[in-house]
């Protein structure tokens, strides 16, 4: 169906890992609603409200550091430990990708 | 749908607009209601009620109106910026055909400037790509793009306009080649309904984040042509199933909204997430509306953005505050648990099929004309032979059934 573009490759679902760099593509703006309060992502037809937690997680993602490292940092800073901190935000960037709120960094 | 995201993130979804008459999926905008319960979200704006296209199931109202009476470039940018003042975070410029105004650079621009996410809304077939380019500079954040069918002849026949395919399949090429998000709007009624996979299909070819599978509601151009528009309950467990099956299919390709029709729901959706609550409509002519179809309330007394602030129609505005809240319930919604959930269904569909919009909506199934109403779809859909569309066009509700071949 589509016209004279040559044929590429289907698109793909990203898997998030520990390796993995993300960032927030330029048309979602993660930016503070002082009129209400909180954060807020701002997304086509969509808002998302992030907690505390997530703000510090999406303010990291800015692809250079990977999974690893923010939650690393993440862990030290808080005090929490490392394995949960990972599964922890592994679950939460996964399902963000999948509603395409964060990209692979390219 | 998924509303709530794992633990950190919650999700607000807009009410899908312009194209078919729509209602929020999540009716809370946020946590803390004080706030929230003041200013809307999402405004809806109707730019124009100009289109080259005659879907027979516009949202537009009936009475369509004219060129004449829409507000000026300035007008409108005086509403953007009294919009993000108030707190809104999301607008949504529709019509008609949105860029059937030549002022919608300036309009954008006023309104990426005081930091509102602007969606443009149309149906493609008018727009250029050096225009595309341009809204895209001023600050345009993201294109919904309607396609009215996969099969081109179909699309041609249901919108009344040639050739409208190639010309959707160019534009959403050049959304991405801004590197835009792209979403595919599919009004889905009995005569495309068949298609419902292709559709989803076809938005991933065109490299969309998102696709609204978007039963018809009947409402307005849609309640005039729903004996040509209702798809039989069959055919939607079916095409709910495939929709289903997509989702899994194309996880984290894209994101697939489906709008169920009321007539085969048990509990009507939270129209517009609850009447003068998270969204606030803009007519061309300037009147300000807890929702697209208010209009068809009568005896409803709406004010103008010429005459009152926005923020003071929103507050203290008669329309808005009528059926604000729960307070107006009558039974069964006053002594009903989910009457935070979905506030009552449709006040415009409740005053269409009850004359009295403070009833519980018909698509409730406790309300005591459901079952009549349902009734209506199963004879309507299972009629052997659709009746012909009435087109949307100027004065086109009172005129006889075209026939089906495209002008
Ligand atoms: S006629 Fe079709 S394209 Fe035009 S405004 Fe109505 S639904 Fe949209
Ligand atoms: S009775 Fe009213 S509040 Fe209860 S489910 Fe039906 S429409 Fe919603």
């Amino acid at each position: 169906m589509s016209e004279p573009t040559a044929p590429k490759p289907a698109p793909t679902r990203l898997i998030v890992t520990g390796e993995t760099k993300l960032v927030m593509p330029r048309h979602n703006k993660l930016r503070h609603d002082a009129g209400r309060g909180r954060w807020i992502i701002l997304a086509p037809e969509r808002v998302f409200n992030p907690d505390d937690t997530a703000v510090e997680v999406l303010k990291r993602c800015d692809g250079q550091r990977s999974v690893s490292e923010i939650a690393e940092a993440l862990s030290q800073e808080y005090q929490a430990p490392l394995d949960v901190v990972t599964t922890d935000i592994l679950e939460m960037l996964q399902d963000l990708t999948d509603k395409g709120v964060l990209i692979k960094a390219p | 749908m998924n509303e709530i995201a794992p633990t950190h993130v919650t999700e607000t979804a807009m009410p899908d607009v312009a194209r078919v008459a729509e209602c929020a999926t999540s009716p809370d905008p946020g946590t803390e209601p004080a706030l929230c319960a003041r200013a809307p979200i999402g405004m809806l704006c109707e730019l124009t009620h100009r289109c080259p296209l005659q879907c027979p199931y516009c949202s537009n109202p009936v009475e369509l109106e004219r060129a004449n009476a829409e507000l000026t470039t300035a007008e409108w940018q005086d509403v953007m910026r009294q919009a993000a003042s108030l707190g809104v975070l999301q607008i949504h410029l529709s019509g008609g055909e949105p860029t059937a105004r030549k002022d919608l650079e300036d309009i954008v621009r006023v309104a990426a400037d005081v930091g509102l996410y602007t969606n443009l809304i149309t149906a493609g077939v008018t727009l250029t790509r050096e225009r595309l380019a341009k809204l895209v500079e001023v600050g345009l954040d993201h294109v919904q793009l309607s396609v009215q069918d996969v099969d081109p002849e179909n699309a041609d026949r249901i919108a009344a306009y040639k050739g409208g395919m190639a010309k959707k399949i160019q534009v959403a090429g050049w959304v991405k080649e801004n590197g835009l998000p792209l979403t595919i709007n599919c009004p889905i009624h009995r005569q495309n309904i068949h298609n419902v996979p292709r559709m989803i299909e076809f938005a991933v070819e065109m490299g969309a984040g998102r696709v609204e599978i978007a039963h018809v509601q009947y409402y307005a151009w849609a309640l005039i042509n729903r004996a040509s528009l209702m798809p039989t309950r069959e055919a939607f467990m079916t095409a709910a199933k495939q929709v289903e099956e997509a989702r899994e299919k194309y996880k984290g390709v894209i994101v697939i909204d489906a709008i169920v029709p009321d007539y085969y729901a048990k509990f009507p959706k939270p129209c517009m997430g609850g009447w003068a609550r998270g969204i606030v409509n803009i007519t061309p002519s300037g009147r300000v509306l807890p929702c697209h179809a208010a209009e068809s309330i009568k005896g409803l007394p709406f004010d103008n953005i010429k005459d009152r602030p926005l923020a003071d129609i929103w507050l203290n505005g008669e329309a808005f505050q009528k059926y604000r809240g729960t307070s107006w319930m009558k039974e069964p919604c006053r002594s009903c648990p989910r009457k935070e959930i979905d506030y009552g269904g449709c006040r415009c569909q409740a005053f269409a099929l009850t004359g009295d919009a403070a009833n519980t909506d018909p698509a409730c199934s406790l309300s005591p004309m459901h079952a009549q109403w349902q009734a209506v779809a199963e004879v309507e859909s299972h009629t052997p032979n659709a009746p012909e569309f009435i087109y949307r066009r100027v004065g086109g509700a009172t005129k006889k059934p075209e026939a089906h071949n495209a002008s």
